[in-house]
């Protein structure tokens, strides 16, 4: 017992000392509210780690962003809504400069931390989840749900459908199935779905999935009757791979089941099994090892043995690429900022957020980064937090997602539209005055 | 030696039915209100207002809540975390759609909501009982979430779901800074606490323990049943309800259906079967139990083991000694942590001469 004490206190030292020794360098300090534990700990496993990868990345290959080295502590979120606060609160004032960016990857502790992030100027980034109508920058300044949201997604889809169909026209009388997860977060496609049924002429067919949604029975009875020329899998879950069974067992046919980004990772499609093959989803990244990026990440970081995955063979895979476009986010945004704010020096919450609202990755950034056609190309404006709204449609093909489109555009003034409409709506609720974009600089 | 009551008589009834009938306990009493409210909201970081006192607050009441009706009444119910849902929602829309509506009446409003629908959820407790009540109160909790999810209008046709609690002002002073929010999360708290320890010693709350150690015999001697459950059930509620609403007031600011699920049922649960079952005590201690013992596990784990491990073990493994502690504290008392500290008051009376 003596022994065992004296191991534990001298290893609580040895922790003091070490990270009293790391905090004299200058270093940015990034809190991560993750989830390994819970029923989305399959998504929270590869997201954080291919966040935590790439962010180890740039400290062994290049010393850190211009010198500052990066750290991170991890929160366990289990996410849940109330967890997630906590460690928002528990990892703001951690680091030499406070918590400079918070990607909570969840929806609801999105909403929870929102207006917290305002007061205590920090950051707060969201690919691919959380509020829409935060992509209007001049109401929401602290908000940035990148690359794309749930509206674009859903518009991206149809155009695609279009493209499919060859042509935007040739949807006019066609029913389109929008199996959706019977939650707030499902019912997020409804509006934007009805808009784009009125514009292009097709039918909406809305069917909702009660939470979890492994029994799917009467919802593809109703699919089968109503014979919609495509079906939208706007699932979470466990749902995805029970519907794209329940499709095999339907006979519907899996090239015209198209999933969500939450819908369409190898979690989803492997317990599935042969039935999955066909099955398309969007993504804003895409899935596969070799691009550079992602080499670099096994040379250098499981080189040295200093990985975050247990599960190596999910390197590449969709969860972990998505956690490496989280990672290029943050070190590209403090990357911008010090070019702003003096290069080598940490920075605070109120630069980073300049230098989120100035990033800009070309072609050409993205090519240095080794991460052509990984992700799309993102310019983000004061008035615009969202960017380019793109996806790209992958196909499985039993073993692997294979890319089977470009990026592919959503209907930009349409969103847009929407998305200014609902920022207003909420900035009168708040009282909140919209900046104006054209004095920021 | 301390803890001692000779030479404290009683000269009349009022005095012997104190809640603190010994003068130490009362001492003690006041000395822990002037810590919480006073010192605490002084002394206290951000941190440890938001994200630890006020939620620890706030499920206390919801655990008094439940305690009511399964602890007093003996109506097992596993809806409470709908009850919360329909005060928070209540609360939201009685703010936004009524004009200077004050917030303390909207938080009444929001409890006397819940009532309502404790009540009509209630009324199976009539016919049924024990594990069959559950599965009814398990009805209430997917019937609830699932219409504030299915009718926009509740949360005022956000295409999300999910509504922003307004400002809390009361008598034009705004609660924005966590100190002010939790300086009247605690007065709220405190109040409700006191009125359920008062109803729970009356003439109600007997009512409430005869029906629960037997009903039939409550019934032959006069007790009403319909009214003496449909009260546990309304009064329950109304607890539950106003916890929701200070949870989506003074806590999260955000409400959204999925954050009221069943899992948050069974944790208030838990809280009062940890805590004590049928004590209002035990439902501050269990709910503190809960709220902070993962948070501790997780500053703790990685303390000792370093990132030695992997983030994803020291998750796993925080969860493993959660459990193992919660089995373990209810192999050692069965009656909940409020039943170790009366064990604890009674041998401190005799410390430290036990013979």
């Amino acid at each position: 017992m003596k022994l065992k004490q004296t191991v534990l206190l001298g290893a609580a030292m040895a922790g003091l000392l070490a990270s009293s020794v790391t905090s004299a360098a200058e270093e940015q300090f990034i809190g991560l509210p993750s989830y390994r534990v819970g029923p989305y700990a399959a998504g929270g496993v590869g997201i954080f780690g291919g966040w935590i990868d790439y962010m180890q990345l740039i400290n062994e290959r290049d010393g850190g962003v211009n010198g500052v080295k990066l750290t991170w502590e991890e929160c366990e979120t289990e996410y849940n809504n109330a967890r997630g606060v906590e460690c928002y609160e528990r990892l703001k004032k951690k680091g030499s400069t406070g918590n400079t960016l918070f990607q909570p990857v969840s929806t609801g502790i999105t909403y929870s931390v929102l207006e917290k992030v305002a007061q205590d100027k920090i950051p707060m980034v969201t690919i691919g989840y959380g509020r829409t109508d935060a992509a209007d920058g001049r109401v929401f300044p602290w908000v940035f749900p990148m690359i794309t949201t749930y509206w674009s997604q859903a518009s991206a889809i149809v155009n695609y459908m279009g493209q499919k169909e060859g042509g935007m026209d040739k949807l006019k009388g066609k029913k389109i199935g929008l199996l959706y997860h019977d939650s707030a977060y499902g019912k997020e496609s409804h509006a934007i779905m009805d808009k784009l049924a009125a514009k292009h002429g097709f039918e909406v067919i809305k069917i909702a999935v009660a939470h979890p949604g492994n029994e799917q029975q009467s919802q593809w009875l109703q699919i089968r009757q109503a014979k919609p020329d495509y079906v939208v899998l706007w699932g979470w879950g466990v749902m995805n791979p029970t519907a794209i069974k329940a499709a095999a067992k339907t006979g519907y046919p899996r090239e015209k089941l198209i999933g969500v980004w939450w819908s369409g990772a190898e979690e989803d499609t492997v317990p599935a099994g042969a039935a999955a093959k066909g099955f398309v989803a969007a993504g804003f990244n895409v899935a596969g090892a070799n691009y550079p990026v992602v080499a670099d990440i096994k040379k250098h970081v499981y080189g040295k043995d200093k990985g975050n995955m247990e599960d190596k063979s999910r390197i590449g895979s969709v969860y972990y690429n998505r956690g490496v476009v989280h990672g290029i986010i943050t070190v590209e945004g403090i990357r911008k900022a010090q070019e702003k704010f003096g290069k080598g020096k940490s920075l605070t919450g109120e630069q980073m957020r300049w230098g989120l609202e100035n990033l800009n990755l070309d072609d050409a950034r993205l090519k240095a980064l080794g991460a052509t056609g990984f992700m799309p190309p993102l310019k983000i404006t004061c008035a615009d937090h969202e960017g380019p709204g793109k996806v790209k449609f992958q196909q499985w093909d039993g073993t692997q997602w294979k890319a089977i489109t470009d990026w592919v555009e959503s209907d930009r003034p349409l969103v847009r539209g929407m998305i200014e409409e609902s920022a207003a709506a909420y900035a009168k609720e708040k009282g909140i005055k919209p900046r104006d974009c054209s004095k920021e600089s | 030696m301390l803890y001692r009551e000779a030479g404290q008589f009683k000269a009349s009834y009022a005095e012997d039915s104190q809640i603190f009938p010994i003068r130490q306990d009362k001492i003690g009493f006041w000395l822990l209100m002037l810590a919480f409210g006073v010192a605490v909201p002084l002394l206290a970081n951000e941190y440890w207002l938001k994200a630890i006192l006020i939620p620890v607050l706030i499920f206390s009441l919801a655990a008094i809540g439940l305690n009511i009706l399964t602890g007093y009444a003996g109506q097992l119910s596993l809806g409470s975390a709908a009850f919360m849902a329909v005060g928070a929602f209540a609360a939201y829309n009685f703010i936004l759609r009524i004009e200077g509506m004050p917030f303390l009446v909207a938080i009444i409003l929001a409890g006397l909501t819940a009532a309502l629908v404790g009540i009509l959820f209630g009324l199976p407790s009539l016919r049924i009982k024990g594990f069959y009540l559950a599965v009814a109160t398990l009805a209430a909790q997917f019937f609830i979430v699932w219409a504030l999810v299915k009718f926009p209008w509740f949360s005022n046709n956000s295409s999300s779901g999910v509504v922003t609690a307004q400002d809390v002002t009361i008598l034009g002073y705004t609660f924005a800074t966590p100190e002010a929010k939790y300086v009247l999360t605690f007065l709220i708290v405190a109040f409700m606490a006191l009125l359920a320890k008062n109803m729970v010693r009356s003439s109600t709350g007997r009512a409430w323990m005869a029906v629960r150690d037997m009903d039939v015999a409550a019934q032959v001697i006069g007790f009403r049943l319909m009214r003496t459950k449909l009260l546990a059930f309304a009064v329950s509620s109304f607890y539950c309800g106003v916890a929701g609403a200070l949870y989506a007031y003074t806590y999260i600011g955000t409400v959204e259906p999925e954050g009221f699920n069943l899992d948050l049922s069974f944790k208030i649960l838990f809280m009062i079967i940890i805590g004590g079952v049928g004590s209002i005590m035990g439902s501050f201690l269990g709910a503190a139990f809960i709220v902070l013992l993962p948070i501790f596990l997780d500053n703790f784990v990685p303390m000792i083991f370093g990132d030695s491990l992997g983030a994803g073990f020291v998750s796993n493994f925080q969860l493993i000694v959660f459990g193992g502690l919660i089995i373990f504290f209810l192999i050692v008392e069965p009656h909940g942590l409020a039943r170790l500290w009366q064990i604890a008051k009674e041998k401190l009376r005799l410390w430290p001469f036990p013979h």
